[in-house]
């Protein structure tokens, strides 16, 4: 169970191959899903069309349950990009995963905390940086020692711990996903009876991941949103 | 290793770098590429069913007005229609009153220009006669006077002129 990652120096950073390789299929996947859907725009959508606008009416609808859309319509690429990216990638490590030579290649790029914390912390500054920029440096400030100014210390520990809870939350669940199967598909299924006894808990277990990895999806983005409102709305 | 990705292997700013940097070009990208062009179609569907929409508002404000005319036209041309049969049937009626009343005054008038006539005719007739009567006794004495007869001469000449007369007339 325990796999290496092909790691790789250079500059005094260290890059994890594997992250790199999965995050960049990921990409690609998403950004050629989008375009074929967006090839043939019509008026009267088909297909994939539909299934885009689909998705974008729901992310529309995600920014609108937070904020105004006047203040929302400004991160309505940002979820749509978060949410298909994270699905996607939910999704790559659930068919197999590679190993060669006792080094993990193929699996989610969100089953590393790396990666999820990044896209969390990304996302956390993202709000800051609209916070100031929408309703100036004051504002933002003032924010912090509302409603009462000993409140202070536990705002600030509010924002690290958004930022830990929404990359770990994504980071667990995937990661226990994969954790599963791989002890499934693994450690179970060793030699004929326990190859049988395996087949059904890892279709279940397949499934269950499909879900989770959706649901996943949905609240980062939901909870992106939240923290965009937090800094951003009015009544705040 | 399983904790916290790869530390104890370095600082892992790599895929740092590399996952913020792809996000963020992924992002610059599909909007440039897909979301935009799809975000202008969905716009542009919002403005042309709103278009079509007040369109049909219009044109079925349009319609009524039009429905409202006609039926205000049918309704004056109605109440035009039953005005002047109104009208006509008024006139008819007097015309008839007209009529009757001239028949009535010429008759009338017939009947006392006859009257007058006749009684004309009549004085005429009475005052022919009267001086027939007188001349003929003025006549008829002057005749006696002139010849004194025998009584038998005398009954002969009055038969005579009695035939005479009887004859004259």
């Amino acid at each position: 169970m325990h796999h290496e990652a092909p790691l790789y120096e250079i500059f005094g950073l260290t890059f994890n191959l594997a992250n790199v390789l999965m995050i960049t299929v990921t990409s690609v996947i998403v950004f050629v899903i989008a375009v074929l859907a967006t090839r043939n725009l019509a008026m009267k959508p088909t297909g994939m069309q539909n299934f885009l606008e689909w998705v974008m009416d729901f992310v529309k609808n995600i920014i609108k349950s937070n904020m105004d859309w006047k203040t929302g319509g400004r991160f309505h690429v940002l979820g749509m990009t978060l949410i298909m990216y994270i699905f996607v990638a939910n999704m790559l490590g659930l068919p197999f995963s590679v190993v060669i030579d006792g080094k993990l290649w193929w699996k989610s790029p969100t089953a590393d905390p790396v990666v999820t914390l990044t896209l969390a912390t990304m996302v956390v500054a993202l709000s800051h940086y609209y916070g100031i920029k929408l309703h100036g440096f004051g504002h933002y400030a003032k924010g912090f020692v509302t409603p009462m100014w000993f409140l202070f210390p536990l705002k600030i520990i509010e924002e690290f711990a958004n930022t830990l809870t929404l990359g770990l939350r994504l980071y667990g669940n995937i990661f226990a996903g994969e954790i599963l199967l791989a002890l499934l598909a693994g450690s179970l299924a060793t030699g004929v009876g326990g190859t049988i006894a395996a087949i059904i808990p890892t279709i279940a277990w397949q499934g269950f991941s499909i879900f989770v990895g959706a649901i996943q999806a949905f609240i980062f983005t939901m909870l992106t949103m939240v923290y965009m409102a937090h800094k951003v709305s009015h009544d705040h | 290793m399983f904790v916290l990705g790869a530390a104890g292997h370095g600082f892992n700013g790599g895929d740092i770098l590399f996952q913020l940097i792809m996000f963020l070009l992924l992002m610059l990208l599909l909007r440039k590429y897909a979301f935009g062009p799809l975000m202008g179609i969905m716009k542009q569907r919002e403005e042309h069913i709103a278009n079509e929409i007040e369109q049909a508002e219009k044109h079925h404000q349009e319609a009524k007005k039009l429905a409202e005319e006609q039926r205000e036209l049918m309704k004056k041309s109605r109440q035009e229609a039953q005005a002047l049969i109104e009208e006509a049937r008024k006139l008819g009626e007097e015309q008839k009153e007209q009529i009757i009343q001239a028949a009535r005054a010429e008759a009338e008038r017939l009947k006392e220009a006859a009257k007058k006539e006749i009684e004309q005719e009549k004085e005429q007739a009475m005052a022919a006669l009267r001086q027939q009567v007188a001349s003929l006794s003025v006549l008829i004495a002057s005749k006696v006077i002139e010849k004194e007869l025998s009584e038998q001469d005398q009954a002969k000449l009055i038969s005579e002129y009695i035939q005479e007369v009887g004859e004259g007339r």
